[in-house]
């Protein structure tokens, strides 16, 4: 079930990349996303997916939003000396060719103010607008709290 | 040469010479020494350790509060191996993704994940309450043990454990703060000493697991 959920969201993201982009316009496609299920409210949640710059020119990543959540930051964790850090990024640049995987313990979306708890088997709507792709809209399925990424 | 001492030019000549010779021993005996020296410090005496400084010192030592809302010591894990990690439930990526692979060494462990005590240490004791921890850990593994307390009960349980707990002031994220933290997962001897240290980002869970069996196997040989 999990899966063919991914295989649709990921089918949908591609066509939806596709079709916003004009022939010689960056192409931007999104790949594997998935969130994980929080608990209470009051928690943050995260999010995880692979952007991929399919053109030949550069592109930026410059907001996300999700009607699930009052805010979305580009968060990254570090591990510096030990100590568990998060950077908050204002926006990601995606070279041409380059692939930015999101993925735990690393870059993710922090899905803040909740409207309600993510709960495992829901989905989750992110939109995030390019500097040239424009807007996308990705659709994912919410997995486990103890979820490390889509099987 | 004694000042005021008479000297003919030949004796002169002579002392000079030996003057030369008495140098010359001394710059060869010390060079010889220095390079022995030079030897004995740089020459492979033993082989190097993996122990970083201070480490010998990580111990643990608690009173706090589990997730079912009971008063408990480290005394009351003694005679397990104690996997220990500090983190809070606000934090979104590296906790979760630190406790499922703390849960998934447990379940590769099998059986001897009996002889593991896993324990999640909130560093926001005001925010995780024991009903929050109860359903935060339920989520992961049923084995884990959440611990939360009073400020100073936690900084007491992470001054034993000499981990870093800071908190950042962030007016932009929910309740206005996070926890700098270890990312750090400790494993500690039945006796409560430091053994090993694995992170998420570097130690996958069969790592974890193999490296816990290695020595319930080496603890089962020696008794």
């Amino acid at each position: 079930m999990k899966l063919i959920l991914a295989i649709v969201t990921v089918f949908f993201c591609t066509v939806a990349a596709a079709g916003g982009a004009s022939a010689d316009a960056p192409s931007i496609a999104v790949e594997k996303p998935w969130a994980r299920a929080s608990i209470l409210k009051s928690r943050p949640g995260a999010a995880y997916l692979t952007i991929r710059n399919t053109g030949d020119e550069p592109d930026r990543l410059l907001k996300v939003t999700s009607p699930a959540a009052g805010t979305v930051m580009i968060h990254e964790s570090k591990l510096a000396n030990g100590v568990a850090q998060m950077l908050a990024h204002g926006g990601l640049d995606i070279a041409p060719g380059a692939e930015v995987t999101f993925r735990p313990g690393g870059l993710h979306f922090m899905l803040m103010d909740l409207r309600k708890r993510l709960h495992e088997g829901e989905t989750l709507m992110l939109n995030l607008r390019f500097e040239k792709a424009g807007d996308i809209n990705v659709t994912m399925p919410v997995l486990g709290l103890g979820a490390t990424g889509p099987k | 040469m004694p000042d005021g001492a008479p000297e003919t030019p030949a004796l002169g000549r002579r002392l000079k010479i030996v003057r030369r010779a008495a140098w010359a021993l001394i710059l060869v005996t010390t060079m010889a020494a220095a390079g022995f020296a030079g030897w004995k410090t740089f020459a492979p005496a033993k082989p190097p350790t993996a122990r970083q400084v201070g480490e010998a010192l990580i111990k643990t030592q608690f009173n706090l509060t589990d997730h079912y809302g009971r008063a408990v010591k480290e005394k009351d894990f003694r005679g397990q191996w104690q996997l220990v990690f500090f983190g809070y439930t606000f934090c979104p990526d590296v906790c979760p993704t630190t406790l499922s692979v703390m849960a998934r060494a447990l379940d590769l462990l099998g059986d001897d994940a009996a002889k593991v005590a896993p324990l999640f240490i909130t560093v926001d004791p005001g925010r995780d309450t024991p009903e929050v921890l109860a359903e935060f850990v339920g989520a992961f593994h049923p084995r884990i043990v959440g611990l939360t307390g009073t400020q100073e009960q936690i900084k007491a349980a992470a001054k034993s454990f000499r981990i870093y707990v800071g908190r950042v002031d962030k007016p932009d994220v929910p309740g206005g703060y996070l926890m700098g933290h270890s990312g750090y997962m400790y494993l500690m001897t039945p006796e409560g000493t430091y053994d090993a240290v694995f992170s998420e980002n570097r130690n996958p869970p069969e790592d974890i697991a193999a490296a816990i069996k290695k020595r319930l196997t080496k603890e089962r040989s020696g008794r």
